[in-house]
């Protein structure tokens, strides 16, 4: 690995996840993570003032553990990058200042990144440079958009997104109504896994009007409501919920609208590259099905590791050394988190 | 010794750097919510002003609170990071203690209450008394209504900002409002000295406003 290379430490604390990463130039040196996942299944979804205070307890331990798994010395690192926005505010605060006090520290620069352009660089210490352009499809509890990036470190177009729940969202709402434990992703996974997909639920914005007006985005909420009242119905009739046949049928209803949805947005860009990043990314099906279809259009799909598609720090540190490789200009010490910071700002 | 002190559990964001013997310098700015934005910048501007860089730093002090979370969680974590970066240790100093000093500094009385903002018209609030060697709690941290303070207390003299913005209930306010990130310096060099712990753990007081959804299930 050429010691050249810059290496950049990257923070993030968007959602529940305290991530910190190290990258050297296109390499990953280490990627961990601190979840606090546990406490928010008692709530049945994340609370930001629980992440929040995680964030906090988990910072240092998590960034020894990084330096130390790594071999890295802290006074090695050239430039430190963290996640200014979006996602939850509180949360994020607790990043961006922690971000701030080790560049001021360090005497090195400081690289305030967009979260989802986060997702799409990351797939370079995976599988080397982006094309440019690709094709990004982000989903996971929080986002769900279609991508058009021709430099990730400087020109991220959005194309579509949710006009009401993430993908992710759907999944836990429901998991919820299946009786299956939060965050419902991986649940429902496991459970469709035994199941068959016979319940033909409905796929939202893909038909007519909708397709004119809202082509490239993206809605569970009616999906959601449809299992619901399924689910519902078997109840009342005294009848079991084959709750591996309709986590199967909600599953498949998900990932063809995805992945419909992106091809047709590489076809109609002409893009022959696309990657899918995200939690909703480690979704079994969804990478089959993108697969396949991405293979009958002879589009190169690109998928990280399940590992570095949920939220992480390395995805930071990977557009933190994409933006110093690139030459792009650092961010101002008084940087700010930005809770609702646009996908086409790519850093602050 | 040099000491980075940093307090964001009151309206200021207060940033000292302190040198034992010599003239301590701050640099603040009264901002309840620019926290984020603000404090890194100033704890440049405070070490430019004295002349130092951050590797001179020996050690961090910082106000734990109890404060509005997202503040107050800023400064914390730019302690703890600041340290953790430098190999330098961080002392962890309740905000109402540096608050009773300074009340202390501005009164004669041998006793004070310490009130500061805790917004949803609430303040976090502790009793003080004059010790030997500073300010001595007589009561731990609280959060309430002004008003629920026990009457016989809410006459003492008060440091903090509970007194300007709850006047009726707690009549005897001082010209104390915020921290002053020197005292905070001043307070955790002494304690150190002396062996007293300093643990840097963040006073909330409140917990989060979330139902578990056991607690949901038995509304
Ligand atoms: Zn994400």
């Amino acid at each position: 690995m050429p010691e050249d290379e810059p290496l950049v430490l990257g923070i993030e604390t968007s959602c529940d996840e305290t991530g910190v990463g190290l990258v050297r130039g296109h390499t990953l040196l280490v990627d961990a993570v601190a979840s606090s996942v546990e406490e928010h299944a008692r709530f049945g979804g994340v609370v930001p003032e629980v992440a929040s205070r995680a964030h906090l307890e988990a910072m240092v331990p998590t960034l020894e553990r990084a330096c130390r798994e790594a071999g890295v010395r802290l006074g090695d690192v050239d430039a430190v990058a963290v996640t200014s926005g979006p996602g939850l505010a509180g949360a994020l605060m607790v990043g961006v200042a922690s971000a701030k006090a080790l560049a001021l520290a360090l005497g090195v620069p400081l690289y305030g990144v967009n979260h989802l352009a986060s997702h799409v660089a990351v797939d370079v210490v995976e599988h080397g440079p982006l094309p440019e352009p690709t094709l990004a499809l982000l989903v996971s509890g929080g986002h769900s958009s279609l991508l058009l990036v021709p430099d990730v470190t400087a020109d991220v177009r959005s194309l579509g997104s949710t006009i009401d729940d993430a993908a992710g969202e759907a999944f836990d709402k429901v998991a919820r109504v299946l009786g299956l434990p939060f965050p419902g992703g991986p649940h429902i996974d496991r459970a469709a896994r035994e199941g068959q997909v016979v319940i033909d639920f409905p796929r939202g914005l893909t038909g007519g009007r909708d397709l004119e007006r809202h082509r490239f985005d993206f809605s569970f909420s009616g999906l959601k409501t449809a299992v619901s009242r399924w689910v519902a119905a078997r109840e009342a009739s005294g009848e079991p919920v084959p709750v591996a046949d309709v986590a199967a049928s909600f599953q498949e209803a998900v990932t063809d609208v995805l992945t419909r949805k992106a091809l047709d947005a590489c076809r109609r860009h002409g893009v022959g590259h696309l990657q899918v990043g995200g939690g909703v990314a480690a979704n079994s099906r969804l990478r089959a099905m993108a697969q396949e279809r991405c293979d009958a259009a002879g589009v190169e799909l690109r998928v990280p590791r399940p590992g570095l598609c949920t939220d992480n720090g390395a995805m930071v540190a990977a557009l933190g050394a994409q933006m110093v490789l690139r030459g792009r200009e650092a961010s101002a010490l008084d940087l700010r988190a930005d809770s609702s910071m646009p996908v086409t700002e790519v850093s602050a | 010794m040099l000491t980075l002190a940093i307090d964001t559990a009151t309206s200021a964001v207060a940033v000292a750097v302190h040198r034992p013997g010599s003239e301590p310098v701050r640099a603040v700015e009264v901002d309840p919510r620019g926290h984020t934005e603000l404090l890194a910048p100033l704890v440049q501007r405070a070490l430019r002003a004295a002349g130092a860089v951050p590797a001179d730093l020996t050690d961090v002090a910082v106000g734990t609170g109890p404060g509005p979370f997202t503040g107050l969680r800023v400064g914390l974590v730019t302690a703890v990071t600041t340290g953790y970066a430098l190999g330098v240790p961080v002392h962890g100093v309740c905000s109402l203690d540096v608050l009773a000093e300074q009340g202390f500094a501005a009164t004669d009385a041998q006793e004070l209450l310490v009130a500061t903002d805790a917004r949803r018209r609430e303040v976090y609030w502790a009793r003080y008394g004059r010790g030997p060697d500073g300010a001595r709690p007589l009561s731990a941290p609280a959060v309430e209504a002004a008003e629920h303070i026990p009457a016989a207390l809410r006459r003492l003299p008060v440091a903090g900002r509970g007194a300007l913005l709850y006047p009726d209930a707690l009549p005897g306010g001082l010209d104390v409002l915020d921290v002053d990130p020197a005292v905070l310096a001043r307070v955790a060099q002494r304690r150190v000295a002396a062996g007293v712990p300093t643990p840097v753990e963040p006073r909330y007081l409140r917990r989060p406003d979330a139902l578990t959804t056991a607690e949901r299930a038995s509304r």
